[in-house]
């Protein structure tokens, strides 16, 4: 026989593909120039130590920093960040490790170069944290909403004109009905909100599994819509009734929590919405990954034709789960008006559907995960307006607001190039189903 | 082989079936209006009043059929702008922000100084590529961002357009330092371009201006670059079928970054167009909000092809410069147009229920000419 | 041959009751008739073979049988009850479970979550995941399949994944399984093995339809053999004393004929040259691991292997379309391994990609335009930038006709053809040209004899004609048709090459299992 033997070779080795290769490469090198820039900025900065304080009352804890030296220390860090990342060919996932050890380091860069080159000494960080959280709010609710739709392969960028109009159609209800001034009318408003992110769930689900409508322009159509019917009613409606600035949803306090000392007033003092929304992040997980209803909504946002093969009706999953995610921007609509803001103004939610699909990407489509991305941008928004209040100087100039403003944006772009590479969706996100005949 | 007569035959059988589509927006605009005049009714005026208004804003005199044209030219190269990016399968929700570029750039350049010792055939053109490369760069960048890392250019664009947004607001506001802003205006707006920067009127009064002549010249441009040239071949190519253009040895990733700067580039020339153009001649902070959006909608009006972006932008403009009157006469919101604007988008883009409806058939051996698909989920 | 006759065929002299029986069923898609006035009657305990050519109708009317299509006519009965599915769960309460062609799986749920997904158990409101995995262990051992509940189906083998697929069906209780085209992603050894299986479930009860278009496997397993033609019965008898020659007559309605002529083989100067070649896959995982090839003017190298051994990553590899890690790739002594697929195709190679619709066609291009796809920019079909479209349609006509691509225009979109229709497109734009070196991959998947006859003529044509070729495909039988010399490819390195004379079914076969010879 004229075969040739040849040893037995071991399996394929794993190795590490090179897109990613080349996007830990290009972020060793960023920190590793960061390290240096801030090297020569250590040099810079006001010597005066500040003050980093955490909670409220006497046994809030009390950091003191000295900026140049504080800065000088994490540019070393991100020297070592950088080489490790660099040289990922022999420190494996170590690399991944190391950057997001450094990417983690920024909160306190940023937080005390604000503070030295602002007009106060100190600052306290659980209202930021506090603050974030309650700015998270609305893109959490709005990365579960769209979870639900994408989990079951109906992909919604409509998200944004679902909040927008049951922020808008809600509050002229609660206008409508109550005058704006409180009461049970009040709790009925975030019901009805909750239901017009529903319909509007209902609708991008008509569109997308029923006329198999492109599911982005279905979602740039409901966005359109939202705008032109909240804009038609406030002129049509709202203005007339005159209504000021409405009572908003009161804050509740949670049991026992919220008498601890140092973080109990801050972080268990809320308003409901806020609250609900880490249940909403709860159940989400549980629900998808632990019932059968969930594991149903997997399988067909991965492969509806082998769960159409045994029985399922794929049909009734992606209508159930859309409108499920309809149901949750509603609330997170309500977020706006009903729980902050206490009033409606066009185009209030301001890009905030948009960013929650980046949060959902950035947490790769996981619950909590997203809920993470949600706070990565609440944080930075918050950050923003604490930089404008410690009113920080950079040579001589105030930072312009407008750059404070753009920053969540300028976040969401980093990370989404940062990230998606890695971010795999569903498999059968945005494929529209054709059932077997 | 079949014979040619036969080939031939069935050939202008296949243009007819493709050109069917073109019943669709027509029917969508027809149930558009149909539901609008339910929130008409809804809001206790009479449907019939106010489109009667509405028509006549629009299109009740030779003037305000100009101001018609006028206010339709950016959405054009606007809508252009959206169709270039669609034929490569990249949907650009940046046009909005790309726009806001030009026109800074424009507002910028047009106030050099020694632009003002120019004739106009040199000014204008300058001042038009400022615009140009200010939308390039707009543009480009979620261009760059989706083929090197994946990043989504829906996202990506929308981020743009607020940071823009941001951006703008501040070059035109700021007094300290001052940059752009005409220290001697109440409001805050930019310094007045110079006179031979600007793009000449043609009805005096109503808005518009030579733009519109640059506006169509663009689309048989565009049209037929795409048609007839190995760039647009492969540009087409990348949208209809990634995999198979990288098979056939085309540079995909390239084509990408081109395209999006491409179309950045083109909004871009509608942001400039419209300050050099228009009565100001300068920017004001929040000018040309929802000119890229609407732009948006009237690509896919258009259904991607940049021949039909012409009627579909013109409709758009008629209802938009129309309304005020409609607001006038039947005590209504301008914003009713855009509840209707958004029906004829939601009617066209379920062409399915049109169909449905009035019982139009598919087009038939070909898959429908529509705008491409996007919905490829997020890695795509 | 292969031992597979050995498997002596259960005894069919004993009477039987009907379990499943179709009655004039006849289903319409818009523009063909799929099925015609089919009758079939399966018997219990029976292992009946549906066969057929690719496009035959067979899928069709399984699916049909399985509840996915609805009959336009004709009945359906199980157990002498006429019934009526609406959807494949009816099908699946009434004892009928099918492995699909293409499997039916999550590749990112366990395989616990894929068994038991739509006939979950429950724990209160929860999935009760522990009585899967129980329920999963049970079966695999009660039937010798063996899978593991925890793991994650995307990474199991395809062999692993088939008895995923098994699994499912006997987790369902089914009393008829359909199987349809099993023993396509299985080494000839593999399939010995799944024959075993499916005779012990047989033994158990069961009954069993077999699709196939493989004869051999007939011969082998089936006690009682149906052959569809162009959605019709042709013939309907016990398997004892049929011939293959006789079973390919009915099944194409013509004499087929197995060997194809070839000029005598005369190798010329080398021309593709491969040298320790990696490639990684789109996961990064490296597919191709150390890949070492010459082939010859004028000499066909088949490549056999079963799918996933890194076939694709090293076809996408030598056209330029996939970087590869390391190693060199000559091609007429001009190094291409960094080459764009623009690059490779100027030095005269053409490239039949194995999946027509994703990378070879456009499907809402013309045919002129799909038969320019990758030639558009040649100085023949444009001046700097503008295209000559004159020229394109003329070059598109000459084409149709010298392939014989059945349409009636050169302007009509490609997606509207059949799949033998749009291949020959890819082969006709491939082969076309001025060509040293042709790449081909899977090149008759799902197509009609006619259509693979007529593919295979034109490979050879090329080859006698001073051509190198290689030839990737995961039909062993092609592979052993139409090659001069014959490699396995198993894990991404070739296990051996040998002459077409030293290749025969059981050594290609051994190594495609990853077992070394010699």
């Amino acid at each position: 026989m004229a075969t040739v033997d040849l040893p037995g070779r071991p399996a394929p080795a794993r190795n590490v593909p090179a897109r990613a290769s080349v996007r830990l490469q290009s972020l060793g090198l960023f920190f590793l120039l960061l390290g240096g820039s801030l090297v020569w900025i250590s040099g810079h900065v006001p010597v005066e130590d500040v003050t980093l304080v955490f909670g409220l009352g006497d046994l809030a804890p009390r950091i003191p920093v000295d900026p140049p030296n504080a800065v000088l220390t994490i540019a070393l860090l991100y020297f070592v960040a950088g080489g490790v990342a660099l040289a990922h060919r022999w420190t494996g996932r170590y690399a991944t490790v190391a950057l997001v050890g450094a990417a983690v380091l920024a909160v306190p860069l940023i937080l005390i170069l604000s503070v030295a080159l602002g007009n106060v000494t100190q600052t306290n960080l659980l209202p930021l944290l506090t603050e974030a959280l309650r700015l998270s709010t609305p893109i959490a609710l709005g990365a579960l909403a769209g979870l639900w739709c994408e989990r079951a392969g109906v992909v919604n960028i409509g998200i944004e004109g679902m909040m927008l109009a049951s922020a808008g159609i809600g509050f002229t209800f609660y206008a409508l009905v109550a005058g704006a001034a409180g009461g049970p009318w009040l709790i009925v408003a975030v019901l009805v909100s909750i239901g017009v992110g529903g319909l509007l769930g209902l609708l991008h689900a008509v569109l997308c599994v029923t006329y198999r409508t492109d599911q982005i322009i279905s979602g740039v159509a409901i966005n359109l819509l939202a705008i032109g019917i909240t804009s038609f009613l406030r002129r049509q409606v709202l203005l007339p009734l005159g209504v000021g600035t409405g009572v908003t949803l009161s804050a509740i306090k949670i049991p026992f929590l919220s008498s601890l000392p140092v973080v109990g007033q801050t972080l268990f003092v809320g308003k409901p919405i806020f609250f609900t929304m880490f249940v909403v992040v709860l159940l989400s997980r549980v629900v998808l990954f632990r019932t059968t209803w969930g594991l149903r909504v997997r399988s067909v946002g991965e492969k509806p034709h082998a769960a159409e093969t045994l029985g399922v009706n794929v049909v009734r999953i992606r209508y159930q789960s859309v409108v499920l995610g309809g149901l949750i921007a509603g609330l997170a609509g309500a977020w706006f008006t009903l729980e902050t803001v206490g009033s409606f103004e066009d185009l209030m939610t301001n890009g905030t559907g948009f960013i929650a699909l980046a949060a959902l990407i950035f947490g790769k489509w996981r619950p909590w995960p997203a809920f993470g991305g949600a706070l990565l941008f609440g944080f930075s928004a918050a950050l923003g307006s604490r930089i404008q209040l410690l009113g920080v100087e950079v040579s001589g100039f105030p930072v312009p607001s407008q750059f404070l403003q753009a920053l969540p944006y300028v976040v969401t772009v980093v990370v989404l190039a940062g990230a998606i590479g890695r971010a795999i969706p569903p498999a059968a996100d945005g494929v529209p189903y054709e059932p077997s005949r | 082989m079949t014979p040619p007569s036969q080939s031939f035959g069935r050939r202008s059988l296949e243009r007819y079936f493709r050109l069917a589509p073109v019943t669709v927006p027509l029917y969508a605009i027809l149930i558009a209006s149909l539901v609008g005049a339910v929130f008409i009714i809804g809001a206790g005026s009479n449907p019939l009043t106010a489109y009667a208004a509405l028509f006549d804003g629009a299109l009740g005199s030779p003037d305000r059929i100009a101001t018609t044209i006028g206010r339709a030219t950016p959405f054009i190269i606007g809508a252009l702008a959206v169709v270039l990016g669609f034929k490569a399968g990249l949907f650009n929700i940046g046009a909005e922000g790309q726009l806001l570029l030009g026109a800074l750039a424009a507002a910028w350049v047009g106030t050099w100084s020694w632009l003002a010792g120019l004739p106009a055939v040199l000014a204008v053109p300058v001042v038009l590529l400022a615009g140009t490369l200010g939308g390039l760069v707009w543009g480009g960048i979620p261009g760059v961002l989706k083929a090197k890392t994946g990043a989504h250019e829906v996202i990506t664009t929308i981020m743009l357009n607020s940071i823009a947004a941001a951006f703008a607001s501040y070059l035109i506001t700021s007094r300290d330092p001052i940059l752009l802003i005409d220290q001697a205006a109440s409001t805050p707006h930019t310094r007045l371009v110079a006179d031979s920067a600007r793009l000449p009127a043609l009805v005096t009064g109503t808005g518009l201006h030579l733009g519109i002549v640059l506006a169509l010249a663009l689309c048989v441009a565009t049209y037929l670059f795409l048609k007839r040239t190995t760039p647009g071949f492969e540009i087409r190519t990348v949208g209809a079928n990634k995999d198979a253009a990288l098979y056939a040895g085309m540079p995909v990733q390239r084509t990408i970054i081109v395209v999006m700067a491409a179309s950045g580039a083109l909004a871009g020339i509608a942001g400039a167009a419209e300050v050099i153009g228009g009565s100001s001649g300068y920017l004001t902070p929040g000018a040309f909000t929802n000119i890229g959006f609407d732009s948006i909608a009237i690509a896919l009006l258009a259904r991607g092809n940049p021949l039909a972006v012409v009627p579909a932008a013109l409709l758009w403009g008629a209802l938009l410069s129309g309304a005020p009157l409609m607001q006038v006469e039947a005590d209504l919101s301008v914003n009713l147009v855009r509840i209707v604007q958004a029906l004829i988008i939601l009617f066209v883009a379920a062409d399915a229920i049109v169909r449905k409806l009035f019982r139009i058939r598919a087009p038939r051996g070909a898959v429908d000419g529509g705008p491409a698909t996007f919905s490829r989920g997020w890695a795509g | 041959m292969t031992d597979m006759n050995e498997i002596a065929p259960s005894n069919h002299a004993r009477p039987r009751a009907a379990v499943l029986e179709l009655e004039g069923i006849t289903k319409r898609f818009p523009g063909v008739t799929a099925n015609a006035d089919v009758d079939l009657t399966l018997h219990e305990g029976e292992i009946l073979c549906l066969l057929g050519e690719n496009g035959a109708g067979k899928s069709t009317l399984m699916n049909v049988v399985f509840g996915l299509y609805r009959p336009d006519e004709g009945v359906v009965r199980v157990r002498g009850e006429a019934v009526s599915f609406g959807s494949s769960a009816d099908a699946i309460r009434h004892g009928i479970g099918m492995v699909h062609q293409h499997f039916q799986l999550v590749p990112v749920m366990t395989v616990a979550e894929n068994v038991v997904l739509g006939k979950e158990e429950r724990r209160g409101p929860f999935l009760d995941i522990e009585a899967a995995r129980r329920n999963v262990r049970r079966l695999s051992q009660k039937y010798g399949l063996d899978v593991d509940p925890d793991a994650v189906v995307g990474e199991l083998s395809v062999g692993a994944q088939q008895r995923v697929e098994l699994v499912k069906a006997l987790y369902r209780d089914a009393e008829i399984l359909i199987l349809d085209e099993p023993t396509a992603v299985l080494t000839p050894q593999e399939v010995v093995e799944f024959f075993g299986v499916v005779r012990s479930l047989v033994d158990s009860g069961k009954s069993v339809i077999f699709i196939t278009h493989k004869l051999r496997e007939v011969l082998a397993v089936a006690d009682t053999v149906v052959i569809m033609r162009s959605g019709r019965v042709v013939s309907s008898t016990v398997v004892e004393g049929a011939t293959e020659q006789g079973l390919a007559r009915e099944m194409v309605g013509r004499d087929v004929g197995f060997e194809i002529e070839k000029a005598p083989v005369s190798p010329g100067a080398a021309v593709l040259e491969v040298e320790d070649l990696h490639v990684a896959d789109d996961r990064g995982h490296l597919t191709v691991a150390g890949f070492d090839l010459v082939v010859r003017a004028g000499e066909i190298v088949g490549i056999a292997g079963v799918e996933g051994n890194g076939q694709r990553e090293l076809v996408e590899a030598l056209a330029g379309m996939r970087t590869p890690q390391s190693g060199t790739v000559r091609i007429c002594g001009t190094e291409t391994t960094h080459s764009s697929p623009r690059d490779v195709e100027n030095l005269g190679v053409g490239h039949v990609p194995e999946d027509r619709g994703k990378h070879g066609l456009v499907g809402v291009y013309s045919i002129t335009d799909n038969l320019v796809l990758n030639r558009y920019h040649s100085r023949r079909f444009s001046r700097r930038w503008l295209m000559n479209r004159a020229v394109m349609r003329k070059h598109a006509q000459r084409l149709v006709a010298e392939f014989d691509i059945r349409t009636p225009s050169t302007e009509v979109d490609a997606a509207t053809l059949s799949g033998g229709n749009q291949q020959k497109i890819v082969m006709a734009r491939e082969l076309s040209g001025d060509i040293r070196l042709l790449l081909v991959a899977q090149p008759t998947r799902g197509l009609d004899v006619g259509s693979i006859e007529f593919i295979h003529r034109q490979i050879v044509d090329r080859r006698d004609a001073g051509v190198a070729v290689l030839l990737v495909s995961a039909e062993l039988d092609e592979v052993l048709t139409l090659s001069d010399r014959v490699g396995v490819l198993y894990r991404g390195t070739l296990a051996a090459v040998m002459d077409r004379g030293d290749a025969d079914r059981d050594t290609v076969g051994l190594l495609m299992a990853g077992g070394a010879t010699g």
